[in-house]
């Protein structure tokens, strides 16, 4: 046997079969050694053509979709949706359902942010705290259940509001859990914050600047994370995120330490914005009262022809939105999610482009990943938030 | 907020008065035309003006019109966080003609070109590594075009007897049913079931009755 002397570099395939690959990630990774020389992720296995679909569907019948994009923050990505139509439409949204949106926003952070912290710790190698958050997230996804009736597609933020008020003693359930809730945050710091394998695994690792947070398209925790404050629901408020009280976690270096530290600190932002939700909301409707676009009430259906019409026509024709485009966003759990709305007049989206911001997260894998040790992927993969619902659509 | 955008539009105008084609407002949104030679040299000053520093591109995206001689149109949705404005540039193009990268000036522009070219067909020169992005290996066509039918051209399956994923022509036991709802009497352009002479009379040269 002799030594070959000439050392070639090694290509590997990380996913899409892999636990560590949050999904349908194929990540051709070339080595020297256990260093990154380059990161080419392959997307699209999860591709369904959603925007294809969405044009072939009234407005109504597309809103589910938004549901199956990014499936652990489902009402944030119905939220952005629902505001480009109304936009559109010039809807005014009474005050009701947007203090009942703006909460089902902030409980969706939560069920998102326990996922993503958790799944981060376990792509470093700590169990537990998938455990207990997944214990939280069920009883997140019975609220869920009991407010539109299915666990995760929720569809329940419609253009004009949402789909029917909250049902009896869900508030003050909400209202206990909001009390509870801080105790396991707490719980799940106490294992990871202070963890030394949680630290050397993750401090100092996937660094991004702040210009180049810019440079790339980042939004929501991988900019915060860089140390620039920037927060849709302050700067460009929506809804009534105006009235709310809470403030926006900052991170200092740029690692993947300081993004697990500001999507924790933004799961005790989220409670407060919650409690505040509870406390302010008034009574009335919960849907604005517009004939054109939103459907009568189900008790009038029962008495009134002309009600039953009105439902049979929005159910089957649909809505017509103006012509008009409109580029809304909203502050989804993983950045800045929007809707690029082109409406022709007619019962159909022209076009609906889907802005997602793990994809822009992904598009700087080799970026982040170059020169890291092939360990480190793992975790820079893990504190992106990428799920593949809304990176392939 | 419309002023500021609307004075931007203005000085863009006049500071690029060959590449920037017009801007309106609508919507509290401001949408800027401009030509594709222009592209990056208005690219570069909205990112590195003082008054602009839109250092984000937040999304690029191509839209489909087949009825005009250069059909698409390409969306740039770009964000400033210094001074929280929003600007959208728009140009259009043709299927044989190549829209300049914006890669060299933002490099979040990378994937979104990737995934215009997969999904419409749009030509990028410049760019770097301009690959099909979220379509499957091998595939042909780009979806997103209105003349690409919902239901694509191919359908896959697991053959038992070849041991692997075979590609054959959509096979559909029923034709995709495509309702028009549309009333009538609000902007349904197609004839109506039982009505198709009543456009014939009214043209002329038509094959109604010789009055």
């Amino acid at each position: 046997m002799t030594a070959d002397p000439q050392i070639k570099n090694y290509n590997i395939n990380f996913g899409p079969q892999h636990p560590a690959a949050h999904g349908v990630l194929r990540l051709v990774l070339e080595l020297d050694g256990e260093i990154v020389e380059r990161a080419d992720p392959h997307i699209g296995l999860l591709h369904r053509g959603t925007e294809k679909l969405i044009e072939y569907r009234t407005y109504l019948q597309a809103l589910p979709y938004f549901d199956r994009l990014d499936y652990v923050s489902m009402m944030c990505m119905e939220h952005a949706y629902v505001l480009g139509i109304e936009k559109l439409l010039g809807l005014e949204v009474p005050p009701r359902a947007q203090y009942l949106r703006v909460m089902w926003s902030e409980l969706t952070r939560i069920l998102n942010h326990l996922l993503n912290i958790t799944a981060q710790a376990m792509d470093v190698g700590a169990l537990t705290p998938t455990l207990w958050g997944y214990e939280e997230r069920e009883k997140l996804l019975v609220f869920y259940e009991r407010v539109s009736g299915a666990r995760m597609h929720a569809a329940y933020f419609r253009p004009g509001g949402v789909h029917q008020d909250m049902p009896k003693g869900l508030a003050e359930d909400i209202a206990s859990w909001l009390d509870s809730f801080p105790k396991v945050i707490d719980d799940i710091e106490g294992l990871l914050t202070e963890n030394r394998i949680f630290k050397q695994r993750n401090v100092d690792i996937g660094l991004v600047s702040a210009e180049d947070a810019m440079d790339w398209g980042f939004s929501g925790v991988m900019l915060r994370g860089s140390g620039v404050a920037w927060d849709l629901r302050k700067s460009q408020p929506y809804d009534v995120y105006e009235a709310m009280d809470f403030d926006i976690p900052v991170g200092k270096n740029g690692d993947c330490y300081d993004r697990y530290l500001c999507r924790m600190d933004e799961m005790r932002q989220s409670v407060r914005i919650m409690r505040q939700c509870l406390n302010q909301m008034p009574e009335g409707p919960v849907a604005a009262r517009d004939p054109k676009a939103v459907p009568p009430k189900r008790g009038e259906m029962k008495r009134s022809m002309e009600s039953l019409i009105n439902h049979f026509k929005l159910y089957t024709e649909g809505f017509k939105v103006p012509a008009g485009e409109t580029y809304t966003a909203v502050e989804a759990p993983k950045g800045e999610f929007a809707v690029y709305l082109v409406a022709d007049g007619t019962n159909k989206p022209y076009r609906c482009k889907i802005r997602s911001p793990a994809f822009a997260h992904l598009a700087a894998t080799d970026f982040l990943c170059k020169g890291l040790m092939l360990a480190d992927t793992v975790a820079v993969i893990g504190s992106l938030d990428i799920v593949f619902g809304e990176i392939d659509r | 907020m419309d002023d500021t955008l609307k004075d931007l539009g203005a000085a863009l105008q006049a500071a690029f008065p060959n590449a920037v084609e017009g801007s309106s407002l609508a919507l509290g949104e401001l949408s800027v035309t401009v030509r594709a030679e222009g592209l990056i040299a208005v690219l570069t000053h909205l990112r590195d003006d003082p008054n602009c520093l839109f250092k984000c591109l937040m999304d690029v995206c191509g839209v489909d019109r087949p009825s005009r001689a250069r059909r698409f149109d390409v969306v740039y949705n770009l964000l400033s966080l210094k001074h929280n404005l929003r600007i959208r540039l728009k140009l259009e193009t043709a299927e044989d003609t190549p829209v300049p990268s914006a890669v060299g000036v933002f490099s979040s522009a990378g994937w979104f070109e990737r995934e215009a070219w997969d999904m419409y067909g749009i030509l990028f020169a410049g760019h770097p590594d301009l690959r099909r992005i979220l379509t499957d290996y091998g595939f042909e066509g780009h979806p997103l075009r209105k003349d690409f039918p919902m239901t694509g051209h191919v359908e896959v399956r697991y053959d038992d007897a070849q041991k692997r994923v075979v590609q054959e022509p959509v096979k559909l036991t029923q034709e995709y049913r495509r309702f028009d709802f549309l009333s009538p009497w609000e902007g349904a352009r197609h004839a109506l079931p039982g009505d198709e002479k009543a456009g014939a009379a009214a043209a002329p040269g038509g094959q109604g009755k010789p009055s």
